[in-house]
């Protein structure tokens, strides 16, 4: 539960004092700016750039001479392994403020937002150092992961002359995680699962019969026993004469466009976009909905003719889909 | 290597898209080159207690391939002044995330564009933002 009357009105008194103050300790780079730890980021980022690696490249562009990649400005203030353990430092305020959100259960942080300037590339031997600072805490917002406050601090990086080099301004959220307690550190840590699936249809008695069939490879129709009216998708009763009594038959997959739709957003993960659905008039008289692929969207039209195939649409289930015919 | 002139750009122009496979080895060298060995960005059991099903890019391999992807348009005389992201899905492992951009500003006086950025992986966008940079009023 969020936090609420005296109970936020409290919390919140004991947030104002770390607004606008210094965290209290000073990033210092444990190595002056160096063409190994340089080629060791462009290695990894695939990046070619000659100014960063080969000297004689660099020395006849606007550079004159190597420099490091600007989005490693923070690159050369981290902590390295010690990040990985060990104790926080008890004179860090941002870590501290950190700990007060966590007792008060709001233990998820996620990084929203970063921006970086850079007022000139660093190049070797320089020393770089920075000083943060909790520049501000917003009101208390309800957010898709949960409740929580968004935290803006400001970093200024500094070089061996005391001149600014480059500034990071970096907003995380921290937030209630409720009954979702795993989510405690790290940025995107809501609980995602593998690769994105379509969404799944919901089977029960009336029409799991329909997707076994498909699993089978097969396009079926139910038909109504009496009066022998075809009816899509599968439903206990006949519209036509009210009979429950139903068989099946399997279409051919032969069919032509009665009408469709090409959705281009929202895009939800697991599909493709853009997206072409369409409302198929099979041969054997019923209408059934499935995408068209393999089709420019733009070449797509009302009265064309299309064939079913039945095929998996991602990991996990299969679908009739249409191609052109 | 070509490197673009102020001149060469028009607001509207798109650069050439980037796809990056998205594998645990980029994962962790992004994270180690940038000295960044907080758990989640190395340690796929962290990751897990974390919610996440495997480690996930840090945001300065994030920005690393953002830089990366505008300069291998812009060239080596570019210099770039800024960069601001939004942050959305995680890039986890076993994905592609595909960088896209555009010209969206020129400023005469500066010498300057600002490019609008997007990565995308299977989950929607990793990655939103801008980067700014000033390139030469001439061949170098």
């Amino acid at each position: 539960m969020a936090l609420a009357g005296k109970a936020r009105e409290d919390f919140e008194k004991k947030l104002k004092p770390y607004v606008g103050i210094g965290i209290g300790v000073e990033d210092v780079g444990r190595n002056p700016v160096n063409q190994a730890m340089i080629r060791q980021w462009c290695e990894a980022m695939g990046d070619e750039l000659g100014v960063y690696t080969d000297a004689a490249a660099a020395a006849v562009s606007t550079h004159e001479g190597i420099v490091a990649p600007p989005t490693m400005l923070q690159a050369w203030i981290l902590g390295g392994v010690a990040m990985a353990g060990g104790e926080d430092d008890p004179r860090d305020k941002q870590k501290e403020l950190h700990r007060l959100f966590d007792e008060h259960g709001f233990t998820g942080v996620v990084a929203t937002n970063t921006e970086q300037k850079y007022l000139r590339y660093l190049r070797p031997g320089d020393e770089v150092r920075a000083a943060t600072q909790i520049e501000s805490i917003s009101e208390q917002k309800a957010t898709g992961l949960g409740v929580g406050y968004f935290i803006n601090t400001r970093t200024l990086f500094y070089d061996q002359d005391d001149a600014e080099v480059g500034s990071l301004t970096f907003r995380v959220l921290k937030f209630e995680t409720e009954d979702r307690p795993s989510a405690s550190e790290g940025e995107g840590s809501s609980a995602i699962p593998g690769k994105p699936q379509r969404i799944k249809p919901v089977l029960g008695h009336d029409n799991e019969w329909w997707w076994q069939c498909v699993e089978k490879g097969e396009l079926a129709i139910q038909k109504c026993s009496s009066c022998g009216v075809l009816r899509h998708p599968p439903r206990p009763m006949c519209g036509e004469c009210q009979s429950t009594d139903w068989e099946f038959i399997f279409s051919t997959g032969r069919g032509t466009i009665n009408s469709y739709v090409v959705i281009h957003y929202p895009e939800v993960p697991g599909y493709t976009y853009p997206l072409v659905v369409a409302v198929v008039d099979l041969e054997e008289g019923t209408r059934f909905v499935s995408n068209v692929v393999d089709v420019d969207p733009a070449e797509v039209e009302i009265g064309m003719s299309v064939q079913a195939s039945i095929e998996h649409v991602d990991d996990e289930m299969k679908l009739p889909v249409f191609r052109r015919a | 290597m070509q490197s673009l002139n102020y001149a060469d750009v028009t607001v509207g122009d798109s650069l050439p898209e980037l796809p990056i496979d998205l594998t645990v080895s980029l994962i962790v060298a992004g994270a180690v080159a940038s000295q960044d060995y907080t758990p989640v960005h190395h340690d796929k059991s962290a990751a897990q207690a974390a919610g996440m099903q495997d480690v996930f890019m840090n945001i300065l391999t994030t920005n690393g391939l953002v830089s990366r992807f505008v300069t291998d348009w812009a060239g080596m005389d570019s210099r770039v002044t800024d960069v601001a992201i939004k942050l959305g899905t995680p890039n986890l492992p076993g994905d592609t995330m595909v960088l896209t951009g555009a010209v969206i500003e020129k400023n005469d006086q500066e010498g300057s564009v600002t490019v609008e950025v997007t990565g995308k992986n299977a989950w929607g966008n990793h990655v939103t933002g801008t980067v700014g940079l000033i390139l030469p009023r001439e061949a170098n």
